[in-house]
């Protein structure tokens, strides 16, 4: 496979990574080093800035006015648009926009007009409603929270944890089971309003990423109308499970560009800082640290824009995906490691962006599925087993 | 950790600052009623933590508690949601302060 990037990508890497490292570096100088937001009037420049660039709305299919970017662009814009303090969540502090969730592009009409188009014009805001108490990795069979038909309604009970946003946004995508006999095939997808008699967002969940919460739902009684089942009743899962691989490829990337960030302080740093005498690049117990972390961040990106090309062709990509999302998550994290190791004292202080990735990236091995589950996606594939 | 910060006030004196840790986390000014009428934080930018902070603010209320936390950044919006939740606005001095856009609790 030729992973050489074409001359239109070289160009839109550069240019990204020149707007990172001019607009949004120098501004991060004077946030609190766990802060996640800009000041309103330096995001709204930038946004207008980027919507100059025209990349503004990235992950918008062009049929809804997004840009004209392939997932392979893509990938390697998000590599570069993760290199900053704040980048492995919150990548250029969302001036580069969202499209919001990607599972609301399968609506019908009317749901597009009540949610998808709002969303687009920033006018609302949803949150993803997948997790439960009884399991995260396994939801098809872990879902708990049941949707009981009831007229032209349907009536949901049970909870969600782990969720982002639910406690600022105005509708969410809550997946419940509507068939108790079946696993996969008993669930659904519904478009719930937030400010429904029912839905209540219980407490905040603290988690390592300290800038940014989940949240913990609880549904009583939560009246849902027939009209906000999105797609069909228990084919919810399908829903979720299209958007799961193809999400993973950008989840790999946003921690390679973490990674490279890493290095790239490890490598400045250890051609200055001095030790009994002499540089610290010349001992080989840092020389081997950095070739480390070099193999580290290659095989990451290789696997990771691989993937992004069979997605491109229309290929099948799922373990190529669940190998990029394993690989890149675990690899960011030992870069990390190293490069706080080679930083020594001050590798540990808030001084650096290392601590907050050191945190944040551990929990991407954990996020989007365990590196577990990414095996067994890659060992059903490879055996060709329905074993569970 | 309790939701809601529930230790007992303190003088908020200059002798009881003093004395503080110079650790992050977050802190509640009171009136004299033991009204919150302030939720701050002390993040990795505060020179001495919790104790320059609450250096900064000696005078503008009678009493304080605080929480070592390092998860300033989401415990203090977590306060801030209970706060509103509860009375509906935020404390009277941060409603002279950018605040972030708020979640809602309940």
């Amino acid at each position: 496979m030729d992973l050489e990037l074409s001359d239109e990508q070289k160009l839109i890497v550069d240019t990204v990574r020149k707007f990172v490292r001019n607009e949004i570096v120098p501004l991060e100088a004077d946030l609190d080093p766990d802060g996640s937001e800009l000041d309103p009037a330096d995001h709204d420049r930038l946004v207008a800035q980027v919507k100059q660039m025209g990349f503004y709305g990235l992950d918008i299919p062009v049929a809804y006015g997004g840009p004209d970017v392939d997932i392979v662009t893509r990938t390697l814009m998000a590599i570069e648009m993760a290199q900053h303090r704040a980048g492995l969540y919150t990548p250029c502090y969302g001036v580069f926009g969202g499209a919001g969730l990607a599972q609301l592009f399968e609506a019908n009409e009317d749901q597009k007009q009540r949610y998808l188009y709002p969303t687009l014009r920033g006018e609302k805001h949803g949150f993803f409603g997948l997790t439960e108490p009884s399991g995260g990795s396994d939801p098809a069979r872990a879902i708990k929270t049941s949707a009981v038909k009831d007229g032209d309604d349907w009536v949901i009970n049970g909870g969600k944890i782990f969720i982002s946003g639910a406690d600022k946004a105005d509708y969410g995508i809550v997946f419940a089971r509507t068939d108790s006999s079946k696993g996969r095939e008993g669930i659904t997808c519904f478009l719930v309003d937030a400010d429904a008699p029912g839905f209540h967002v219980r407490r905040v969940v603290h988690t390592l990423r300290s800038t940014s919460y989940a949240t913990e739902l609880q549904f009583d009684n939560l009246r849902v109308s027939a009209a906000n089942v999105l797609g069909e009743v228990n084919r919810g899962f399908g829903i979720a499970n299209d958007q799961l691989s193809r999400q993973r490829i950008p989840y790999a990337a946003g921690c390679i560009g973490v990674a490279v960030k890493a290095q790239e302080m490890a490598i400045s740093y250890a051609n200055q800082r001095e030790t009994f005498g002499d540089i610290l690049a010349s001992r080989q117990a840092i020389q081997w640290m950095i070739v480390d972390n070099e193999i580290d961040i290659r095989t990451s990106t290789w696997l990771t824009v691989a993937a992004a090309h069979k997605a491109n062709r229309n290929e099948s990509f799922r373990t190529e995906a669940a190998m990029a999302k394993l690989v890149a998550s675990e690899a960011g994290g030992r870069v990390v490691d190293r490069a706080m190791q080679i930083h020594g004292g001050y590798g540990m202080t808030k001084d650096l962006p290392l601590e907050r990735w050191y945190r944040e990236i551990r929990i991407r091995r954990v996020g989007e599925g365990p590196s577990e589950v990414q095996r067994l996606i890659m060992a059903r594939d490879l055996l060709g087993g329905s074993f569970h | 950790m309790k939701l809601h910060l529930e230790k007992p006030w303190l003088e908020f004196s200059a002798e009881r600052v003093a004395r503080l840790p110079g650790q992050m986390g977050v802190f509640q000014l009171a009136d004299d009623a033991g009204r919150v009428v302030y939720i701050g934080f002390a993040g990795g930018k505060s020179l001495f933590g919790l104790r320059s902070e609450l250096e900064k603010r000696l005078g503008s209320a009678p009493q304080f508690r605080y929480e070592v936390n390092n998860q300033y950044q989401t415990r203090w919006r977590e306060l801030l949601m209970l706060h509103v939740g509860a009375h509906g606005a935020v404390p009277e001095m941060n409603g002279h302060e950018a605040v972030p856009k708020l979640g809602r609790l309940g």
